[in-house]
C-alpha cells in the first residue's frame, strides 16, 4: 500500500486540524478504555491466565518451525493446502494463482495481513472485483481509505460521514433514500452486502489463530460476515502469518480469554470460528477447496532478534487505544498498515527504519500501552531500542546526533554538567524577564512551535537536593 | 512458491539459534476462570447478556410449543428451515408447518438446529458443520433458534475440545461457537445487533 511513514510530522499536523477525525476520535477513545477496564475488573484469574498466554507464545516461538511443520501437515491431511510466501508480493501471485485470470468477485473479511500485503490492489490489477464484507472494511472501501485502527477499520469515520457515503454510493443498487441512524445504516449494507455474499465464487479471510493440533484456521469476530465469506463461495483462502500459530485447542483457549478483553471489552465475541479443511463429503455446504497462505515478511528475521517478543502481538488495539499519541492523531498520520504503539515497531521493523524514522518517536514513554497489553509485550523498550539504532545508523539528523553527543558529555562529568545547568538556568531566567515563559527559543521551534516553554524557576534539582 | 517453504523454515532455524525474547518463562497448565454458579445458570445469564434470549421447559415434547410461541411472538412464519441434528428428530412438528431439511437460502427467515454443546463460562453454543447441520443455517436467517439440552452444557472451552477429541470422525469442516446474535460497533462504536448473520438467537433449553 502506499507508504507515507516518511509524512508522519506533517500527517499527524493535519491530523490535529481535522474536525471530523478529531470528533469521531473523541467518541471512541474514553470507550474502548472503560469497556477494557471493566471486563478486566470482572475476571480475576486475569493476570494468572496474561502469565500462561505469554508463556503459550514464548513456547511456540521457540518451536516456531515444528509447530508450522505439524500445522501443516494438519491442514493436508483434512484436505487443504498450505503455500508459504516470503514477501507480500509471492503471497499476492499465489493468491492470483488460486484465482485464476477470468475476473472474479472476491470476497473478503478482514484481515490485516491482506493489509499488509496490499491484497486488494494486487487482485484488482488482474481485473478482480474486491468486496470487503466487515461494515467497518466496506465503509473504508467505498471511501477510498485504508483502515486506520486494526480492530475498528473506520473508527475514525463520523456518523455523517457514513450517510453521506452510502447516499453516494448505494443510489445504483436502488437504494435512494439517505440513512441517518445507526441501526438504518447498517441494515442497509447487510442489504446490498447480503446479495455479494450469495454470488461469489471465491472468499478471503485472516486467521486470528492457525492451530497445530488440528490444522485449523480460527476467525474472531462479531458481524458474521467473516462466516458467510467463507462457507458460501467454492473457495476459501486463508491469509496468515507465521506467528499466529499455537500448538493447541486449549491454548487458544487461554489466548481468547485475553483477546476480546482487552480489544472490545467483550467476554467472547459473537463468533469464533473454527475452519479445518474443505467440506467433507457428506456435509451439503462449505467451501470445495481451502487454501492457507503462510505470510514472512520479516518475522523470521525479528524472532532471531531483540524484537522476538513482538512476535507475541495477538493484534487486540489496546495499545492504539491506550496511546496518547493514537488519541490525538488517529492511525493514518503512521503512514502504513499498522498504527499506534505496535505499528511504531512492526512498520519499521518490516518496511525499513529509514522509512519511518519518526514513528519511534511518537511516544512520549508513558508505558500505558505494556500495562494493558495482554501478552506483556515491553512496547517502549522496543521504540527506544529502534530510537538507539535510529542514532546507530545515522539515520537522525546531524544536528539531532550532535545535541544527543553533547548531552552524553555532559552527564558522564557530573561537575561540568551541575556548573552548566546552574549557569543556564540563570541565563534562561534573565532572558524570561519576569514573563515566567517562552514564546519561541533559538533551536527550539519544535517545542515551542505549539507550547510555550516555562523558565526556570529557583535552584537546579541537584541543588535543591544537596540541600536536604 | 517453490523454495519459499524451505527458505522461511530455514531461516526459523537460524533465528532460533540465536535466541531472544523473554525465554524463561516456564510453560504450565493454564488457569480456567471459576464459575459464580452452576453451570447451567451461568450458560444462561450469560446467553442473556450477549442479547440472546432462552425459554426453559421440561421436556422434548415442550420444544415445539416453545418454539410456535416464539415464532407468534415476533409475527415469524411458521416455514422453517432445519437441521436433523439430534435432538431434532425427535420433535413431532405440526403438520401445517413447512419444513425445509437443507442448508439456508439467502430468503430464509428462520432456522432449527442443535448443538454440539454449551460452554457455561461464556454462555457459548457450539455447532458442528456436518450432514445434518449446514454451517449457513447459523447464519443466513435472521432468527435462528436452537434446541439444546441441558446436560450438554459443560463449564468450559477445554471441555468442549475434550469431547471433539473424542468423537468419531475428528474435526469437522467448521466449529463455530456462537455467543448471541451478529452485531456491529463499526458505526460510531454504537452496538447494533443483525450485522450480517442472525438479528436474534433464541435458546430452547431443555431441562436434563
Amino acid at each position: 500500500m502506499a507508504l507515507t511513514a516518511r509524512e508522519f510530522k506533517h500527517q499527524a499536523e493535519v491530523a490535529l486540524h481535522d474536525v471530523n477525525l478529531q470528533r469521531a476520535l473523541a467518541k471512541a477513545k474514553g470507550g474502548f478504555v472503560a469497556k477494557r477496564r471493566a471486563a478486566v475488573a470482572a475476571l480475576p484469574e486475569f493476570e494468572e491466565i496474561r502469565t500462561a498466554a505469554r508463556a503459550i507464545k514464548n513456547h511456540t516461538l521457540a518451536n516456531l518451525d515444528a509447530y508450522l511443520e505439524q500445522f501443516e501437515r494438519k491442514v493436508e491431511e483434512s484436505g487443504g493446502k498450505v503455500h508459504w510466501a516470503r514477501t507480500p508480493e509471492e503471497a499476492c501471485e499465489t493468491i492470483q494463482g488460486l484465482i485464476g485470470s477470468e475476473p472474479r468477485q472476491v470476497l473478503k473479511g478482514k484481515s490485516m495481513v491482506s493489509e499488509e500485503i496490499d491484497l486488494n490492489h494486487a487482485l484488482e490489477q488482474h481485473g478482480h472485483t474486491m468486496v470487503e464484507t466487515d461494515l467497518g472494511e466496506y465503509i473504508i472501501q467505498l471511501a477510498h481509505e485504508r483502515p486506520s485502527h486494526i480492530i475498528a477499520p473506520a473508527v475514525h469515520k463520523t456518523r455523517e460521514q457514513i450517510t453521506d457515503l452510502f447516499h453516494t454510493e448505494h443510489p445504483k443498487y436502488g437504494l435512494t433514500q439517505p440513512v441517518t441512524e445507526v441501526g438504518a445504516i447498517v441494515d442497509e449494507a447487510r442489504q446490498v452486502l447480503r446479495t455479494k455474499f450469495l454470488n461469489s465464487e471465491f472468499g478471503i479471510t485472516g486467521a486470528n489463530f492457525l492451530i497445530a493440533e488440528t490444522g485449523s484456521t480460527v476467525i474472531v469476530t462479531n458481524e458474521g460476515n467473516g462466516d458467510l465469506s467463507q462457507i458460501l463461495p467454492r473457495v476459501h483462502i486463508v491469509t496468515a502469518s507465521i506467528e499466529k500459530v499455537v500448538p493447541t485447542l486449549d491454548d487458544m483457549s487461554t489466548l481468547l480469554r485475553l483477546l476480546g478483553r482487552s480489544a472490545t471489552g467483550q467476554e467472547i465475541t459473537s463468533y469464533t470460528t473454527l475452519s479445518t479443511g474443505p467440506r467433507r463429503a457428506d456435509d451439503r455446504d462449505g467451501p470445495e477447496e481451502f487454501h492457507v497462505v503462510l505470510l514472512d515478511n520479516g518475522r523470521s528475521t525479528m524472532l532471531g532478534n531483540e524484537f522476538r517478543d513482538m512476535l507475541r502481538c495477538i493484534r487486540c488495539g489496546a495499545c492504539l487505544n491506550h496511546c496518547p499519541v493514537y488519541g490525538a492523531i488517529g492511525g493514518h498520520a503512521y503512514g502504513w498498515v499498522y498504527p499506534g504503539p505496535m505499528g511504531s515497531v512492526l512498520t519499521p521493523l518490516m518496511i525499513g527504519l529509514e522509512n519511518a524514522a519518526d514513528l519511534p518517536h511518537a511516544c512520549t514513554l508513558n508505558g500505558r500501552c505494556q500495562e494493558v497489553c495482554p501478552m506483556s509485550i515491553p512496547l517502549p523498550d522496543m521504540l527506544r531500542a529502534l530510537r538507539f539504532k535510529e542514532h546507530e545508523r545515522r539515520i537522525t539528523s546531524a544536528r539531532s546526533r550532535g545535541a544527543l553527543r553533547a548531552w552524553a558529555y555532559l552527564a558522564r562529568r557530573p561537575r561540568l554538567y551541575q556548573a552548566v545547568t546552574g549557569l543556564a538556568m540563570r541565563v534562561l531566567r534573565q532572558l524570561a524577564r519576569g514573563r515566567g515563559r517562552f514564546r519561541s527559543l533559538p533551536l527550539a521551534a519544535g517545542w515551542t512551535g505549539s507550547r510555550d516553554l516555562p523558565a526556570p524557576q529557583g535552584k537546579t534539582f541537584q541543588a535543591q537536593w544537596r540541600r536536604r | 512458491m517453490s523454495g519459499a517453504r524451505e527458505e522461511i523454515l530455514g531461516r526459523i532455524r537460524t533465528a532460533l539459534l540465536a535466541g531472544g525474547g523473554d525465554a524463561g518463562l516456564a510453560r504450565k497448565e493454564a488457569v480456567r476462570p471459576a464459575l459464580q454458579q452452576d453451570p447451567v445458570t451461568n450458560f444462561v445469564d450469560k446467553l442473556k447478556a450477549a442479547s440472546a434470549s432462552v425459554t426453559r421447559v421440561p421436556d422434548l415434547p415442550d420444544v415445539v410449543e416453545a418454539i410456535a410461541d416464539y415464532l407468534q411472538h415476533h409475527h415469524l412464519p411458521t416455514a422453517l428451515v432445519i437441521g436433523n441434528d439430534p435432538p431434532l428428530p425427535e420433535l413431532a412438528w405440526p403438520a401445517d408447518w413447512e419444513l425445509a431439511r437443507r442448508p439456508a437460502a439467502g430468503d430464509d427467515h428462520v432456522s432449527v438446529t442443535g448443538a454440539f454443546a454449551a460452554i457455561a463460562e461464556t454462555g457459548s453454543l457450539v455447532m458442528l458443520s456436518g450432514p445434518g447441520h449446514p454451517t449457513s443455517l447459523n447464519f443466513l436467517p435472521d432468527d435462528h433458534i436452537v434446541v439444546l439440552r441441558a446436560s450438554q452444557v459443560v463449564a468450559h472451552m477445554e471441555d468442549v475440545w475434550a469431547l471433539l477429541r473424542a468423537r468419531d470422525g475428528g474435526m469437522p469442516r467448521t466449529v463455530n461457537i456462537i455467543t448471541g446474535p451478529s452485531r456491529t460497533a463499526d458505526v460510531e462504536q454504537t452496538i447494533q445487533l443483525g450485522a450480517h448473520g442472525p438479528r436474534r438467537l433464541h435458546v430452547v433449553l431443555v431441562a436434563g
